[in-house]
């Protein structure tokens, strides 16, 4: 399976994010902002960082970058695209997702791990997955997801609610929810399931010496559902 | 040509900088401020004659990049 992580000026977690790729049998490859188009991919990786320095609104000059209208072409082609933290900001801004990522509540740069409660496994990203709560690692500035009460509804119904902040036990609330995102938001898909923007971080939990192992199963999980 | 842009948040977008400003200023004897709500100011200059074709590229710009109407709002002035 061949994958591409896409590399902007400002990204950080574009090496971990290839790290994780190749450890669990992806044939990954990186490719720089300024070119043209995607080489031929099963799944494109939009990592984690300060694309730009934030400048403007995190992901919004990304966003309008060289590569991205490759990116937006396999994604409505129903190509398997990932966003994760800045790039779930990027998916957003583009609007291959919607709402918003807005600065944290408490205007805090919040750097723990979190558990998470996946909310929907009819889909390419969690299908046959074995947990149904992961414990991953957020960092960020900007991570409260907002959107209208007209979009938040149309993703309720559309089932695109595809990860959420709570408890060790699954329970979600307010003294779980990490920035103030809305409805514990930690992650959304796009209507048909095959853009997934969240803010946490699988890449960061792949060794269990190091962090934690929910990441591997993540992304031994998607590997599988690719064959 | 010089075009000026406001961008602020909408309205009941929280806004978490301009409350910590407001109370700030609270806490420095400026009771009576009730409300802070930030935005971001552009000036742009644009290499055209008539300002209504001015105008209205700097809505397109407004609309495409400057702003994120999911919470945002804009005023060319």
């Amino acid at each position: 399976m061949k994958s591409s992580v896409i590399v902007f000026p400002g990204s950080n977690c574009d090496r971990d994010m290839d790290v994780a790729l190749r450890k669990f049998g992806f044939k990954n490859q990186m490719v720089w902002h300024d070119e043209d188009s995607v080489p031929k991919s099963d799944l494109i990786v939009l990592p984690g960082g300060f694309s730009y320095g934030d400048y403007l609104r995190c992901g919004s000059i990304a966003a309008k970058s060289k590569i991205i209208n490759s990116v937006i072409d396999f994604a409505k082609s129903g190509g398997l695209v990932l966003g994760i933290c800045n790039g779930f900001q990027i998916l957003t801004e583009t609007g291959l997702l919607p709402g918003v990522l807005q600065q944290n509540k408490f205007l805090n740069f919040i750097c723990k791990n979190v558990y998470i409660k996946i909310n929907d496994n009819k889909n390419k990203f969690f299908k046959n997955i074995k947990k149904n709560i992961l414990e991953l690692h957020i960092a960020n500035n900007e991570g409260n997801y907002y959107c209208s009460d007209d979009e938040l509804k149309s993703i309720e119904e559309n089932n695109q609610i595809a990860v959420t902040y709570c408890n060790k036990e699954g329970l979600e609330n307010e003294d779980h929810n990490p920035n103030g995102a809305i409805k514990n938001i930690a992650g959304i898909f796009n209507k048909e399931k095959n853009i997934l923007g969240m803010m946490p971080h699988p890449e960061r939990m792949i060794d269990s010496y190091l962090s934690g192992e929910d990441g591997s199963l993540f992304f031994k999980n998607l590997l599988e559902n690719f064959k | 040509m010089k075009i000026k842009v406001i961008i602020t948040l909408k309205n009941g977008v929280l806004d978490p900088q301009g409350k910590a400003i407001q109370q700030t200023l609270n806490g420095m004897n400026f009771k009576n401020i009730s409300e802070v709500r930030q935005g971001k100011f552009f000036d742009i200059e644009i290499n055209e004659a008539d300002e209504n074709k001015a105008k209205s590229q700097i809505d397109e710009v407004c609309k495409k990049l400057l702003a994120n109407l999911v919470i945002e709002d804009y005023k060319i002035i």
